[in-house]
């Protein structure tokens, strides 16, 4: 859900650009984190842990937790809270600590 | 290798005054971010800040950062900044190993000022990772910086600043807050946020804490206790709230990995929210000429970090070779405002942790 009416900020959004998330298509602005995007489009599991395949969201926004790990283009364990998102990026959820090629 | 008179690791509040106190003193600097743009947490904070006007008090956060990014082009020639550069390594022979883009670089500072700030700490309680359970900073990044609610309906855990800040933001922006608790008896918080909340009719409740989060995927539920005057659970007392977003606002903790890395001399403080390096008046580690400013020395606010940072990088230059032609008065200067800033009720906690952080004096 976008935030359309603020007192104080003027977001300054990219142009809109599509995307997919495991293969359906959704739109977001470019540059700003898949994460964003995805929570915007009301997705909040972002992917599942290793043992007990629990869900997990975003949660620190910067980079830091490890909590919020997709699979972006094919490559896997891509931070989605800090990845910008650009046209026709295939978002997947990440199953498994994924395979470097 | 490149060679520089000065890296900085972190481009927030400390960092940037550390950048730009240095290049007024005549060192080449090199300024490190692992983000795509300069500021650090400043470009979320939309409230006004208190302190002095030295601090740019009564500036929104977001103009801060405009402010100091605009001065460090006044030194185009000295501040080199890399962005989207990720410190991944910094050794006992002082080479900085940077990931920028998927390309390694190696730096080689003459002196080093380690800026890195701080992460959000997490809350111990049963399903505390479903998805809807987040740092207060992630909220305020998703909001304030990209314009995306964070859900419908929001529940607050801790009511120290933050807490209170980010609640009111929230509503700002449109977002219902249900409640906001923290564990002790009295709120942490400024009493002028929490009054703005209440007016709002925001409840926030003291001596309470969160024992379960309920839900499948996302969070749908919580379920709150009532504490007595130690913090203890009072039998009987649970209620549940229905939200789909809980924020933690517990605190922060410093990013210290590379000072560990370094080997800089480590004490635990809980004053000042973790693992903090020893440091000398100057803000000197263990280490002859690695510097510390900021929340990574300690969590305090942003107006001490921005003091720090010009310290930081006033020393720092003088240790490079470059003494700045007002050293002494601008050192004297920095270490009046800091004492200023953690003068009165408000700053004992930092002003005992900050006792225990003293190193003795080595150098300078």
């Amino acid at each position: 859900m976008r935030i359309e009416q603020h007192p104080i900020i003027t977001f300054n959004k990219g142009r809109k650009v599509q995307f997919t998330f495991d293969g359906k298509v959704y739109e977001g602005y470019e540059g700003e984190p898949i994460a964003a995007a995805l929570h915007d489009a009301g997705i909040r599991v972002l992917g599942h842990t290793h043992k007990l395949g629990r869900p997990r969201g975003f949660y620190c926004a910067i980079g830091n937790c490890s909590s919020c790990l997709m699979v972006v283009n094919g490559k896997p364990n891509v931070r989605v809270c800090v990845e910008k998102l650009k046209e026709g990026m295939a978002v997947e959820t990440q199953i498994g600590r994924g395979d470097i090629k | 290798m490149i060679h520089t008179e000065i890296a900085i690791v972190g481009g927030g509040p400390a960092g940037l005054c550390a950048a730009i106190k240095a290049a007024e003193s005549g060192a080449k600097v090199i300024v490190l971010d692992r983000n795509s743009q300069l500021g650090g947490q400043l470009i979320k904070q939309t409230h006004m800040f208190f302190g002095s006007q030295k601090q740019y008090a009564s500036h929104r956060g977001i103009d801060i950062a405009n402010i100091l990014i605009s001065k460090l082009e006044d030194y185009k020639d000295k501040i080199t900044v890399m962005l989207d550069a990720t410190v991944i390594g910094l050794y006992e022979d002082r080479v900085l190993t940077v990931d920028q883009g998927g390309k390694y670089i190696k730096i080689k500072p003459d002196t080093l000022i380690i800026a890195t700030g701080a992460s959000e700490k997490f809350q111990a309680f049963p399903n505390n990772d479903l998805p809807g359970i987040y740092g207060a900073g992630a909220v305020q990044t998703l909001m304030n910086v990209y314009g995306v609610a964070p859900g419908e309906s929001v529940f607050m855990v801790g009511a120290g600043n933050i807490g209170l800040i980010v609640s009111y933001q929230l509503m700002q922006a449109g977002i219902k807050v249900k409640g906001v608790i923290c564990r002790g008896p009295k709120f942490g918080g400024y009493a002028v946020h929490a009054s703005k909340l209440r007016r709002l009719g925001v409840p926030v409740m003291p001596s309470h804490k969160v024992v379960y989060a309920h839900g499948k995927d996302k969070l749908e539920r919580i379920t709150l206790i009532k504490l007595d005057e130690n913090k203890k659970e009072i039998p009987g007392t649970e209620f549940d709230i229905e939200v789909d977003v809980l924020c933690i606002a517990t605190g922060l903790t410093p990013l210290a990995e590379l000072l560990w890395q370094m080997g800089c001399e480590m004490k635990y403080i809980s004053e000042l929210s973790g693992h903090v390096p020893l440091r000398d008046k100057n803000l000197m580690t263990s280490l002859d000429g690695i510097y510390v400013a900021g929340d990574v020395a300690g969590i305090e606010e942003a107006s001490s970090a921005m003091v720090e940072g010009s310290l930081a990088g006033l020393c720092a230059a003088k240790a490079a070779g470059h003494i700045h032609p007002d050293f002494e008065a601008l050192v004297a200067d920095c270490h009046k405002q800091l004492y200023d800033l953690r003068s009165g009720p408000e700053g004992e906690a930092i002003r005992k942790g900050l006792s225990k952080a003293e190193l003795k004096e080595v150098g300078l």
